[in-house]
């Protein structure tokens, strides 16, 4: 393995760590992660322009952004092209597709914020970055990411849904179950205790299948 | 979302912000007024300030007297 891909693969950022800060040049201007302080974020990453597939992911992020916002949350892109590059394909979805990218999309010509974010997978492409998507909180904490190939679009429906869930966890102290969606039960966390087991099966507030597994009702 | 061209004029979205802060307000407070991202915002605002456009006081931030030329 050479040197650059020693460094891409030994940055890999962590769940529950603060993201990686950075400065970028992006199709608003120059910014910084801590420019979102206080809005939680959905940082993602695609291979190049003017390419099919991410056409389709961009169409797709601007399609939810709205709803995004309605949460409090904003999108950011990243490719490692030029903020020219950038500017000519949003305006060329808006164009053909009748959807205006309106979120900022990073220019990372140097790849600074690829290897922080450990966005670039060797095996798969050297010199795009791969799908990845990082979910960072209000607090510019990394809650939630995931890597899908250059093959294979995303589902956008995934990424709120995730926000969603986060929220819904920190706000309520409850974790939530597969496929969960807002409005549907929520797991409540096991009792730590074998008194608190107990008291947890007479609870009739709470659907439970036995004392570590029950739901409730928000 | 630059505020202020290589020529040195400003954008309306810059225009509208230096119009605002006529008296000091806090980021929060601008984005809630404008009902723009804090994001935007604070890049904005950090542009302006750069540019000699407003000044930053406890936290707080007021057009200078070059931003008061410019509107």
């Amino acid at each position: 393995m050479d040197e650059m891909n020693n460094e891409v693969v030994n940055t890999l950022p962590r769940l529950g760590s603060p993201a990686p800060q950075f400065e970028a040049v992006t199709t608003h201007g120059t910014i910084k992660l801590e420019d979102f302080k206080g809005s939680w974020l959905i940082l993602f990453s695609h291979p190049a322009d003017f390419t099919p597939v991410c056409t389709t992911e961009f169409v797709g992020f601007a399609q939810i952004h709205a709803k995004l916002r309605e949460i409090n949350c904003e999108l950011m892109g990243l490719s490692i092209d030029s903020v020219f590059s950038h500017i000519a394909w949003v305006r060329n979805i808006e164009e053909k597709f009748g959807v205006k990218v309106e979120f900022p999309v990073i220019a990372d010509l140097s790849m600074d914020v690829a290897k922080k974010y450990g966005m670039i997978m060797p095996g798969d492409s050297a010199t795009e970055t791969s799908r990845a998507v990082f979910v960072i909180d209000d607090k510019q904490i990394l809650r939630a990411m995931v890597y899908y190939p250059s093959s294979t679009g995303r589902n956008m429906d995934e990424f709120l849904r995730v926000v969603q869930a986060l929220q819904t966890s920190d706000k309520n102290g409850v974790a939530t179950p597969a496929n969960w969606r807002p409005g549907e039960k929520v797991i409540v966390p096991p009792p730590k205790t074998q008194e608190m087991a107990e008291e947890r099966t007479k609870d009739s507030s709470f659907e439970c299948k036995d004392w570590y597994f029950c739901k409730k009702d928000l | 979302m630059a505020c202020v061209n290589a020529d040195g004029t400003i954008s309306a979205t810059a225009k509208e912000l230096l119009e605002l802060v006529s008296e000091p307000y806090s980021v929060e407070d601008i984005a809630e007024k404008l009902k723009r991202p804090l994001y935007k915002v604070r890049v904005s605002l950090r542009e302006l300030n750069e540019a000699g456009l407003i000044d930053k006081v406890n936290d707080k931030y007021i057009i200078s007297e070059a931003g008061k030329e410019k509107i």
